[in-house]
């Protein structure tokens, strides 16, 4: 198919799950800063949200005050930030229109309404209230989008970078949230002479939909080790790294078909190393430190898909 | 009938007195039907043409707005003898506009044996970069569009040759379907000859002007893009003939070739079916700032590396100043006598011609030489006394701008309208293709001028279209169809209650 064609259902999907994610990860926050506390801890709680974002430096050139309202209104609506559900969204139905012709009447109907929905939602303060209603809207929004290229798209090369465009995207975000939640309750943890934050770590579990996971596999006090291990290496938690490697794997060697390309190398390597790791090897060398370069390496994978497939030139 | 069914010609009434052969059964059928119910299946045909999206997007609106172009169920019929010569007319008309532009970019040899003036080189349609350029077969127009309107029983004229990038097929194909789906009864009774397989046609044209050596080709439809009015035909075509819709993004020149950019890695493209205007090809050769083309395909194209379809440069061949010299070219290059008609043109260029088109101005349609669509023309006779004297001064300040011709007593057909079923003005563009052979497919687009008495039948001045209906022999017996009418409608009723 065209390279531009791929294109555009690659980034429909990638912007529909950086949406899905951003909201998740709102609507725990947001849950998390209505338990009691001081409030220096609720402005390092809307900091993580910014650093999992990766937008602390768009957003500290247009709001001086950390707070909830503002990460809020930056996050939903601002249209100046690039990873605010409003951008993902235009973004998403933007690419989707390019390639109307190219899927299913039940996709673009789905995208399309979508958009229609969400500019009734814009239309409230939801820093007030409502937070938790519209994201409850945007994970089922994105479930449908999911579902119904699922139901109704012929299984050919243009599912295949739908697909994909969901498992680079989604890999990325789940490795930033963990990577941030990290950096900051492990500080904490020590500084608590080893107490584990209940309330923090269950959020991080409830946000990627894993708590109930959790409790299912290991049936035990929840721990950053077992966190990090269910999000990182275990295969059957639909949004751990593993999973997604798992599912970008066979993609791309079929859409590759008979050439070698590097993406396709890339995808295999990590692969390997989320299959056959062992979390005692990861802690060894800081669980920060494998994700930084998980992210890294994603990144360059994602590079790669572009090359090799998104825009031949070579 | 209104007055104009006696000026005119009526394709179904003639000159108002017994409806015409080929249209009595249809006729019978019509004034059994109700016009609620006519309207009724027009309305089902505006719903299903939204859904499918088959807009046009009008230039110069300040909306922008996307709108339907009317459908009117009634059709426009044309008889086998008529479409015979009708099609052997235009055949004859393509194969010789294909040779006046073979032979333009190579000897001008009928420059030098004085047919045409040496002042059609320096048209702005011509181009100086197709010369000594060869294209396979010789084809130049691989898709013709000629616009015939009728006068009488018997006169047909040739109002243009359409050579650059014609459009309106997917109408022709549209309307069919429709057609067949609101009135299956009809297609039963009347032996109407097909239409459908204009894209497989179309699609062995193209593949059989790849260049030599190439055995399976691989064919492109280049469009502008969504925003472009026939973008709709675009998509059409593509799908109809399963060949990939490409942009100018989508396309790269390397080493004496093109290529398009798929998942697969480059593949090379041998012949480009292009929607998009010479000037907007190739940024490096024509309009610099075009986003639309491709750099470096005039290059390939010349050194032989890929087929256009249609060639470029074909534009020196359908301007108004060169159609006058189109049945000297017949009789040039084919040695026959030409078949169907030019429509008597005054060039403004010549000062005879000019001081009499000044001095009838309200009688006649003055158009500009490169105008398209209806737009910067003259219709005198519709035209207020201020919208004459405004355009006198056009035409002064640059007569070889312009042509005149009478203003033709155009046909009308039968359409459903606001009163009920009235005359109105329609024109015919049969779609003639050329690759190995030229052929015509038996219909074509019939635009119709909604306003009454309009003689200005283009989509964007608000004309409709019908479906046309080439006949495959003449004899429809009516009681055949009357008989058969009679039980349809017994079952119609019974189906009403």
């Amino acid at each position: 198919m065209l390279s531009r064609t791929a294109d555009h259902l690659y980034w429909m999907a990638r912007y529909i799950e950086r949406t899905e994610n951003v909201a998740r990860v709102l609507d725990v926050t947001y849950n998390m800063s209505l338990l009691p506390s001081d409030s220096s801890n609720e402005e390092e709680l809307w900091d993580t949200v910014l650093e999992i974002a990766g937008i602390r430096d768009i957003y500290d050139k247009t709001y001086k005050e950390l707070n909830a309202a503002n990460v809020i209104k930056h996050l939903v609506m601002d249209s100046s930030n690039p990873s605010s559900i409003y951008s993902s969204l235009r973004s998403a139905r933007e690419n989707a229109r390019a390639v109307r012709v190219a899927m299913t009447t039940e996709t673009w109907e789905n995208m399309n309404t979508l958009w229609l929905e969400f500019g009734q939602y814009i239309k409230q303060d939801l820093t007030q209230t409502g937070l938790s209603e519209f994201c409850e809207w945007v994970k089922s929004r994105s479930h449908l989008f999911r579902g119904v290229c699922f139901g109704t798209m012929l299984r050919d090369e243009a599912f295949s970078f739908v697909r994909l465009g969901t498992f680079m995207e989604r890999a990325d975000n789940t490795a930033r949230l963990l990577d941030v939640k990290y950096e900051f309750l492990i500080p904490m943890q020590e500084a608590n002479d080893g107490a584990v934050d209940y309330y923090e770590w269950s959020a991080v579990l409830r946000s990627v939909s894993a708590f109930q996971a959790y409790q299912k596999v290991y049936r035990d006090a929840i721990e950053p080790m077992k966190v990090s291990e269910l999000l990182i290496l275990r295969e059957d938690m639909p949004r751990s790294l593993h999973a997604c490697y798992a599912e970008i794997m066979p993609i791309l060697r079929q859409v590759a078909g008979s050439r070698q390309t590097e993406a396709e190398r890339l995808a295999g390597q990590m692969h390997a190393k989320l299959h056959y790791g062992r979390m005692l090897d990861i802690v060894k060398d800081g669980v920060h430190h494998f994700l930084d370069e998980f992210i890294l390496a994603n990144r360059k994978l994602g590079e790669e898909i572009q090359r090799n497939f998104l825009s031949a030139t070579a | 009938m209104t007055q104009s069914a006696k000026q005119f010609f009526d394709e179904m009434q003639g000159y108002g007195g017994n409806v015409r052969a080929i249209y009595q059964a249809y006729n019978r059928w019509l004034s059994d039907v109700p016009t609620q119910q006519l309207a009724a299946k027009r309305a089902e045909a505006e719903v299903l043409f939204r859904r499918v999206g088959i807009t046009f997007n009008v230039y110069g609106e300040e909306d922008g707005a996307e709108r339907l172009i009317p459908f009117d169920v009634i059709p426009r019929m044309i008889s086998a003898s008529e479409w015979a010569h009708l099609a052997k007319g235009a055949v004859q008309r393509v194969r010789a506009l294909n040779m006046f532009l073979h032979d333009i970019y190579h000897d001008q040899e009928i420059i030098k044996a004085g047919i045409v003036p040496n002042s059609i080189l320096s048209n702005s349609q011509y181009r100086p970069e197709m010369v000594g350029v060869n294209v396979p077969n010789q084809v130049y127009a691989h898709v013709a569009g000629i616009d015939l309107v009728r006068t009488s029983e018997s006169q047909f004229y040739v109002l243009e040759d359409n050579l650059r990038t014609p459009s309106g097929v997917s109408y022709m194909l549209e309307d069919r379907k429709m057609m067949m789906r609101l009135f299956p009864d009809l297609f039963k009774k009347y032996p109407i000859a097909p239409v459908e397989h204009y894209p497989h046609v179309l699609l062995n044209n193209l593949r059989s002007v790849a260049q030599t050596g190439v055995t399976d080709p691989t064919v492109v439809l280049l469009s502008p893009g969504a925003y472009n009015s026939a973008y709709f035909e675009h998509a059409f075509l593509a799908q109809q003939m399963g060949i990939e819709l490409v942009e100018g993004q989508d396309l790269f020149v390397r080493n004496n070739a093109v290529y398009m950019r798929t998942t697969q890695g480059p593949q090379r493209v041998d012949v480009i079916y292009r929607r998009i205007d010479d000037d907007f090809l190739d940024p490096l050769v024509f309009k610099p700032d075009s986003l639309l083309g491709v750099p470096g395909l005039l290059s390939v194209y010349r050194n032989g590396g890929v087929t256009l379809a249609n060639a470029v440069g074909t534009g020196v061949a359908d301007d108004k100043a060169t159609y006058v010299y189109v049945p000297e070219m017949i009789k040039f290059y084919l040695g026959e006598s030409p078949i169907l008609q030019n429509v008597p043109t005054y060039q403004l260029s010549k000062e005879d011609d000019l001081a009499y088109v000044l001095d009838h101005l309200p009688e006649l349609v003055v158009k500009e030489v490169q105008g398209s669509g209806g737009y910067g023309m003259l219709v005198g006779p519709t035209a207020s006394k201020q919208e004459i004297e405004e355009f006198r001064l056009r035409i002064v300040s640059k007569p070889s701008n312009y042509i005149a011709q009478p203003t033709l007593a155009l046909s009308t057909c039968p359409t459903l309208v606001d009163q009920g079923i009235a005359p109105r003005h329609v024109d015919l563009r049969p779609f003639v293709l050329s690759g190995k052979t030229v052929s015509v497919v038996p219909g074509g687009l019939s635009r119709v001028a909604l306003k009454e008495g309009s003689l200005v039948v283009n989509s964007s001045q608000g004309g409709g279209t019908k479906d046309t209906w080439v006949l495959e022999r003449d004899d429809v017996s009516v009681e055949t169809m009357q008989s058969q009418m009679a039980a349809q409608q017994a079952n119609q009723e019974a189906v009403i209650c």
